[in-house]
């Protein structure tokens, strides 16, 4: 079996930067992607889109753009480019992926997991209706088919990516009935001492222009947004929410939810990393040092996975994992990984220092954290926010009792989806923090693996340990 | 609740529940799906409720469908192909559980 320096999972603008400069200093590189092109989740699609639909790329903008170039180099950088490639498991010096229904096993010196965020679940009464999707859903289908939302559409949330989807969308000459922003007023007055480094980074003008472009499009916008929630029995029929002092119900086709991303766990938490909540975040993630060492000797982890930075800091991070894992395999002295890294480390910290500001205005509202009784907070086994109450009430105290005695989180997607919340209300109703609550324990694969796939699998592998 | 920016350039045809599709190569089936207005993808196992793509990004597992005879494929990270046949799933549990 083939052993490479430098495995990659991910081949987002994280993983794209790091394996062009591992490759610049002679590392063996593999990239891992469960997708079939590079880019990751910003830059999804983009080489097609480039050569096969100027005018989407056009209307996606500049940022989207600009992830041609990291995927040119990416090509031409030498790195083996795996697509279609799940990684389910992971060991320290080695890792299995699943691609065209079979297993595989590929060996590594170093893993360096850059596999990105996944949107923060939304709960609300309601939302798991069809006709209530994701941001980052609705962006996919404009990314990578061209396909749009007809009809009423309303897009509620908040966040840097709803504002771009909102300005995409209407670039694309698509209709919006309302954007319902749920930024409590007092968000503003805590995000006022943040602005100055803001101001500094670039997201604020950013998001300044697509705010402007939004209202000068004669979309309806709601302020500071609460009580949300989804009616309509087989399909989504309206938005209801209170604010500005009413009930306000906007009948709809398409209910469009976001607010913010968090990392995507499942990786490094199957593998046993140390992951600290991080409270300005809102957001568990994996405990890294400056060059993205995990707990876990021989693994590294940066990106969006690591602890949102956004696509540029994620570059940033990328290239100075890439000069660690070649100083550690001797490619490079300590010394010249110091000085090749000066420029990504001082323009990471000011990328983050600018995302403080983002952070504090958009928190998810309090609302998200304990949301109402009746809210499925468990999408796959259908658990509400209520029974997971009781159940802590009445004896469980830790997502995993709660987990085992609710079968909240024991579904496909394997607590994806209610993870953070389940957290959330325990720590509340037990009057602990987040810290002290912990996650659910997560343990490969991290997706279900078909039989026929392992049993395809040229090696002897121990059935019982992958599909229990 | 979706439509298209242009018609597919190279098409790839498949049909839901016998119902033929047009969808573009190299897009995902959930993609193809909700282009063609089919958002009832799935009911689920404990209450009989449909269910639709949520996340697109294989995170939710919302879209699980039968294709081609194998239960549990997510739509949204399964490519369209040539005459593949696909049915809305209700989720057996026993299935959902096997590798949870
Ligand atoms: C749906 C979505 C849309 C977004 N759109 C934008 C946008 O338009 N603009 C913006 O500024 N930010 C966007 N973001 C924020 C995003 O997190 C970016 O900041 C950026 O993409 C992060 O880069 P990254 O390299 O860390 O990870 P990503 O770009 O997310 O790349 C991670 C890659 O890892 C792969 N992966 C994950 N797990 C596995 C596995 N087990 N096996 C194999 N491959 C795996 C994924 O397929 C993905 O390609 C979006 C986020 C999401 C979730
Ligand atoms: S739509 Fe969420 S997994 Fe496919």
């Amino acid at each position: 079996m083939k052993t490479v320096d430098l495995a990659i999972v991910g081949a987002g603008p994280a993983g794209m930067v790091a394996a062009s400069e591992a490759r610049g200093h002679g590392l063996s590189v593999a990239v891992l992607d469960e997708q079939e092109a590079p880019g990751g989740q910003i830059y999804r699609a983009v080489e097609a889109v480039a050569a096969q639909a100027p005018e989407r790329l056009a209307l996606l903008g500049e940022d989207y753009a600009h992830g041609r170039r990291l995927a040119e180099n990416f090509r031409v950088s030498g790195a083996e480019h795996i697509d279609r490639a799940l990684v389910w498991q992971l060991e320290p010096n080695g890792l299995w992926y699943l691609r065209d229904e079979v297993c595989h096993e590929l060996k590594a010196n170093r893993i360096l997991l850059a596999s990105g965020a996944i949107e923060r679940p939304v709960p609300i009464p309601g939302w798991t209706r069809p006709g209530v999707m994701t941001a980052g859903g609705v962006q996919i289908l404009l990314k990578s088919s061209g396909v749009v939302p007809d009809g009423r559409v309303v897009l509620a949330g908040n966040g840097p990516l709803l504002y771009l989807l909102a300005a995409q969308l209407l670039a694309a000459g698509c209709r919006i009935g309302a954007l319902v922003e749920t930024v409590p007023y007092a968000r503003y007055l805590e995000a006022v001492p943040h602005l100055p480094a803001a101001l500094g980074s670039g997201y604020l003008s950013k998001g300044v222009r697509l705010l402007r472009h939004l209202r000068s499009s004669g979309t309806r916008i709601y302020r500071n947004a609460r009580d949300l929630r989804v009616e309509g029995e087989q399909h989504a029929e309206a938005l209801c929410f209170h604010a500005g002092g009413h009930e306000v119900r906007l009948d709809s086709d398409l209910i469009v939810l976001h607010e913010g991303v968090i990392p995507n766990q499942q990786l490094t938490r199957a593998l046993g990393c140390v992951h600290r909540w991080d409270d300005g975040q809102k957001c568990f993630r994996p405990e890294t040092d400056e060059w993205g060492n995990t707990s876990v000797e021989d693994v590294l982890t940066v990106g969006d996975g690591a602890g949102i930075g956004g696509a540029l800091a994620a570059e940033h991070a990328g290239r100075l994992a890439a000069l660690e894992v070649a100083r550690s395999l001797g490619y490079l002295q300590t010394r010249e990984r110091d000085r090749l890294s000066t420029s990504s480390r001082r323009q990471l910290n000011k990328l983050l220092q600018g995302r403080r500001f983002l952070e504090v205005l958009y928190a998810p509202p309090e609302e998200r954290q304990s949301p109402p009784d009746e809210t499925l907070v468990c999408r796959c086994e259908e658990v509400t926010a209520g029974q997971v109450r009781t159940a802590v009430r009445t004896g469980c105290t830790g997502p995993n009792q709660v987990k085992a005695f609710t079968r909240c989180g024991m579904g496909p997607c394997q607590g994806r989806m209610c993870g953070n919340t389940v957290s959330a209300i325990v720590a509340e109703t037990q009057g602990i923090t987040m810290e002290e609550c912990g996650y659910y324990r997560i343990r490969p694969p991290i997706k279900p693996i078909p039989l026929a796939a392992l049993a395809a699998a040229e090696v002897d592998c121990e059935l019982d340990d992958v599909a229990q | 609740m979706f439509r298209r920016l242009s018609d597919p350039e190279k098409k790839v045809r498949m049909t839901f529940e016998g119902q033929d599709i047009t969808a573009q190569e190299g897009e995902s089936v959930a993609a193809a799906l909700l282009a063609a207005g089919i958002t009832h993808l799935r009911q689920t196992p404990v209450s009989g409720h449909p269910r639709a793509p949520y996340c697109m990004m294989g995170a939710c597992f919302d879209c699980l469908v039968n294709i081609d005879g194998v239960s549990n494929l997510q739509a949204c990270v399964t490519p369209v192909r040539e005459g593949m046949s696909v049915h809305s799933q209700v989720a057996e549990k026993d299935l959902l559980h096997e590798d949870g």
